[in-house]
């Protein structure tokens, strides 16, 4: 083992030094606060090691932000790099670098986190569970993702960023064309993160499937609850696929085999193959829990029962089994041949039917109803038409012949962003908005909320929209800098100027955040929103650890507009309040998150007898947990009333 | 709410503005085709704008009379909404209305398939001129067998006569896109696949690779010029005659990455070796890629280091070309 000391960090590029300056200051301030504030052990004790579903949400979230900060400045710097012709901002390996950060960390680490972190909030709440199936593993799922997501930070200053595009294809991504570690860092570090999704996906599986309240078939279950249900059985369907491409892409580049390489019989098609074969039901796993986000809002805020309940169930079943069916299509210039493309055209535009019936459901439910224009519902009505766009020219690159037009430009670019941002970002946001009161015990103030949302729309629409057009003009997608001549720049230059509104809209948000923390009133009404419909609404706000005092019965699809409305059924009867076997917290997962950062690390740098040695540090913890006889402890009820008789007040409390 | 439909109003009339005196723009290439491949894309796309512009139409309108009619007011404050499940006629309907429109956009949408993988109707009587377009990092190189001559970053066909592009790739994946001639499609080491164009205009178009491969990617762009039959024929002679011979040596060193201008010969590397062969010789040459970053160890076969390995061996990135 040959270590080059003097070549594991970047050097000679201003803009990475700063950076890792701006690392080591930043690390270095968190570490002195934290041990000036004497907040160390509530960190570890509190947070770090809890297995609280709420906790581990909000941990997902916290990371789900940075990452968007992360990726969005990656996204500035191509638009900053192609604002004007020839320039010279960024070379054209630095840029390559750029968009594969960009699109690795915006899809699976920030929405990825997100959305997991919204369904750790509020999917065990809103169907009655007090936390999910496997606590501890939930922790642990976190803990691989946010090591997976270090990991593959640290690239930019340390050992050199991936630079094959989001997709690393090969045989470019291969050691042939790209010698450096800069893809190792993309194939470890997305394994390690996809092991810790894996195991998320089993683990809300069975907590859906086992820990419903009592009453709640699987056809009264909120929408949201539904679409997490589905989008975990894609994430056990798709993932193993991933895992096992990036396992032979591992074993490519650094072990020498041949799987994709252009010598010795590789096929580099095959990874293309399979990375869509999960990249495409990927997609699905984002925008299916944004789909039951926006079920939710738009009942409540037009205080009406979502229409169509049995159509929007099918519709996202359709949906998941026909995403299985149509990654060809990101490939439809591969040559495979007219028949197959045309297969693959008919399951691809098939899509557009259960997305319609979606469409238009949220539309009537809609019809009749009261619609109040809230930060989370504004974000819902701004995504139905620009969704539309996203799908509407879905459907023209699903059409293959003229695919063949479309591919690889920034049509296909301009395309892919119009369905997630308004699929999955607008969704984020509503979340937030939405389910913040009942995290946290506060709302985020709407007016800033406003100002959030106007300049982010105005910033995403001038961003993307161009882009169409740009790619009927002939632009490639991934094209560091283009001629003068070309004609692309006024386009190139007005999308440039969007990306500035997007910026401003996010710090918006952050700034938001801020203000609201500070400033916006408490309450501790268990329906702030005032039109709530699902069950995490009938308990206490902000959420006690133990989720409900009692676990409700359920008589319909809105369990908490149901209980509303027969006022009696509502009230707690402290009788029946029993004491909560709650788990345990548990250091493990930490450890194995580091564990496998560090195994990981190792391997990267193709140190193999450092990593073959840290992975007994992760075999370690394995067995530290087989060993483990911790059977959680309970909530006494004195505690249990207490608490319920402090935001209940009298007209929710049966004294007997 | 009034006073900020009127700002985006002006924000947008200013960007329209920028826009309309964003002097030399582009043309929409896609729409202005040059041939008939190109045409019969274009005929399919105008077909789906047509459905989608109005798929556009209704489900906006539909949206706006909603969300107006609907919205909250201080004089409907108690206005109970009614709880309704759903209706099973309307959901049928608006399942079966886009399930007619992705029909009605299928079937065109197979029939151009299938037309393009064939010589365009009209020219079926004429031999089509073949030449193998070879992609290696970062140039295009056309070999035409039957003239036996071979150019590197142009191509020049002559018009009104299909032309049957033979596409492979000496490394990376590359994707050969004319976009006023054709769409796109993939070049792939030791696989070929099969492109036929007509240009129906003398003229010279823009070519591309559009599949990312790497840091000279951007520049990866060729012209084609399609020329009278006369012109062409002209041009091939010349070629032949005082074109320079081109070498296997002279190849290998071409095939390094690196960006090349025009180049002619009055030979074709497929004497020496066919990219698209399965078990064709390989030019690879790793260390040549290195960037900035820690190096990875690289896996070269030894039978198939055609090139001097000297240049790389006082500073061995990542330590042992190990197993061999």
């Amino acid at each position: 083992m040959d270590i080059k000391w003097d070549k594991i960090l970047i050097t000679g590029d201003p803009l990475i030094l700063g950076s890792q300056i701006a690392i080591v200051l930043t690390m270095v301030g968190i570490v002195v606060g934290l041990t000036y504030f004497k907040k160390w052990k509530y960190l570890w004790s509190e947070w770090l090691t809890s297995v609280d579903h709420k906790r581990i949400g909000i941990m997902y979230i916290i990371m789900g932000v940075l990452m968007f900060f992360r990726g969005g400045v990656d996204g500035l710097m191509m638009k900053a790099q192609t604002a004007v012709p020839e320039n010279t901002f960024l070379d054209a390996q630095h840029y390559n670098e750029v968009f594969t950060t960009h699109g690795v960390i915006m899809i699976l680490f920030m929405a990825m986190p997100m959305l997991i972190g919204i369904i750790n909030i509020a999917m065990p709440l809103q169907i009655g569970a007090r936390d999910v199936a496997f606590p501890q593993l939930n922790l642990l799922s976190f803990w691989l993702t946010f090591a997976g997501a270090m990991l593959f930070n640290l690239s930019f200053v340390v050992g050199g960023s991936p630079d094959a595009g989001w997709t690393s294809y090969f045989p470019l991504a291969g050691k042939e064309f790209t010698p450096g570690i800069g893809n190792n860092f993309y194939m470890v570090a997305l394994q390690i993160a996809g092991i810790g999704t894996l195991m998320s996906g089993i683990n809300f599986i069975v907590t859906i499937m086992k820990m419903r309240a009592p009453g709640m078939k699987l056809m009264r279950m909120p929408m949201f609850s539904w679409t997490t249900l589905i989008t975990s059985l894609i994430i056990v369907i798709a993932f193993p696929i991933f895992t096992v491409a990036l396992l032979l892409g591992t074993m490519d580049r650094i072990f020498g085999t041949h799987f994709f390489t252009v010598a010795d019989g590789g096929l580099d098609m095959l990874w293309a193959n399979l990375f869509w074969l999960w990249g495409h039901p990927e997609v699905y796993i984002v925008i299916l829990p944004a789909f039951g986000i926006y079920s939710e809002v738009v009942a409540t805020f037009s205080k009406k029962r979502l229409y169509g309940y049995t159509s929007m169930v099918m519709a996202i079943v359709v949906i998941s089994a026909l995403s299985m069916l149509v990654w060809v299509h990101h490939f439809y210039t591969m040559g495979v041949g007219p028949a197959v493309n045309s297969v693959f055209s008919i399951t691809t535009m098939a899509i557009a039917v259960p997305t319609g019936i979606k469409m238009f459901n949220w539309l009537f439910t809609m019809r009749k109803g009261r619609i109040e224009f809230t930060a989370p519902m504004m974000w819902t009505l701004a995504f139905i038409p620009t969704f539309l766009i996203g799908g509407v020219t879905g459907v023209m690159l699903g059409m293959a012949a003229a695919d063949f037009q479309y591919h690889n430009t920034l049509f296909l670019v301009a395309h892919f962003h119009y369905t997630l941002i308004p699929g999955v970002v607008y969704a984020v946001f509503a979340a937030l908005y939405y389910w913040w009161p009942k995290v946290f015990g506060f709302k985020l103030n709407e007016r800033i909320g406003k100002w959030h949302f106007w300049l982010f729309n105005i910033g995403f629409n001038l961003t993307f929209f161009p882009m169409f057009f740009l790619g009927l003009q002939g632009a490639a997608r991934r094209m560091y800098t283009y001629s003068e001549e070309s004609g692309l720049w006024p386009l190139y230059a007005l999308s440039a100027v969007g990306a500035i509104f997007l910026a401003a809209g996010f710090a918006a948000l952050c700034y938001n955040i801020y203000w609201s923390i500070r400033y916006e009133k408490r309450t501790t009404e268990n329906d702030p929103w005032g039109t709530a419909r699902t069950l995490e609404w009938a308990t206490a706000t902000p959420v006690p650890h133990y989720n409900f005092a009692v676990v409700p019965e359920v008589t319909d699809v809105d369990a908490y507009w149901e209980m509303k409305k027969n006022k009696d059924n509502f009230a707690l009867d402290p009788n029946k309040i029993k004491p909560i076997h709650m788990p345990s917290n548990s250091g493990l997962p930490v450890y194995m998150g580091a564990a496998f950062l560090i195994a990981g690390f190792f391997l990267v740098f193709e140190w193999i007898p450092l990593a073959a040695i840290s992975a007994f540090l992760i075999f370690a913890g394995m067995i530290k947990r087989s060993f483990e006889y911790d059977d959680g402890y309970y909530v006494p009820v004195e505690e249990i009333i207490e608490k319920e008789r402090t935001w209940r007040g009298d007209s929710k409390w049966k004294a007997k | 709410m009034k006073k900020r439909k009127s700002l985006l109003l002006s924000v947008v009339s200013v960007m329209l503005v920028f826009l309309l005196s964003g002097c030399e723009m582009a043309e929409l290439v896609v729409f202005n085709p040059k041939g008939p491949q190109a045409e019969k894309i274009l005929d399919l796309i105008n077909w789906s704008l047509v459905w989608i512009g109005l798929i556009m139409v209704v489900v906006i309108a539909l949206f706006v009379y909603i969300v107006w009619k609907y919205r909250a007011r201080p004089d409907n404050a108690d206005y109970e909404p009614p709880q309704e499940k759903g209706n099973h006629l309307v959901e049928i309907i608006w399942t079966a209305i886009p399930f007619i429109i992705v029909v009605i956009l299928m079937v065109p949408t197979v029939t151009t398939l299938f037309d393009l993988e064939e010589v365009p109707a009209g020219y079926e009587d004429q031999e089509p001129l073949v030449i193998h377009a070879t992609s290696a990092d970062w140039k295009w190189i056309f070999s035409y067998p039957e003239q036996n001559i071979e150019t590197i970053n142009y191509v020049n066909i002559p018009v009104n006569r299909p032309v049957l592009f033979k596409l492979t790739s000496a490394g990376t994946m590359q994707s050969f896109w004319i976009p006023a001639l054709s769409g796109q499609k993939y070049t792939m080491a030791k696989m070929e696949t099969e492109l036929y164009i007509v240009a129906d205009h003398e003229g010279s178009y823009f070519g591309r690779n559009s599949n990312f491969n790497g840091k000279g990617f951007k520049e990866m762009e060729f012209e084609v010029l399609a020329q009278s039959p006369q012109d062409f024929d002209k041009w091939v002679k010349e070629v032949q005659e005082k074109a320079p011979k081109l070498t296997e040596e002279m190849y290998a060193e071409k095939l390094k990455p690196s960006h090349l201008g025009r180049e002619t010969f009055s030979n074709t590397h497929l004497e020496w070796v066919d990219h698209a062969d399965h078990h064709a010789k390989e030019y690879l040459n790793p260390e040549l890629y290195r960037v900035h970053g820690y190096p990875g160890k690289t896996f070269t076969d030894e039978n198939n280091d055609i090139d001097n390995d000297t240049e790389n061996s006082d500073h061995h990135h990542g330590g042992d070309h190990s197993g061999h």
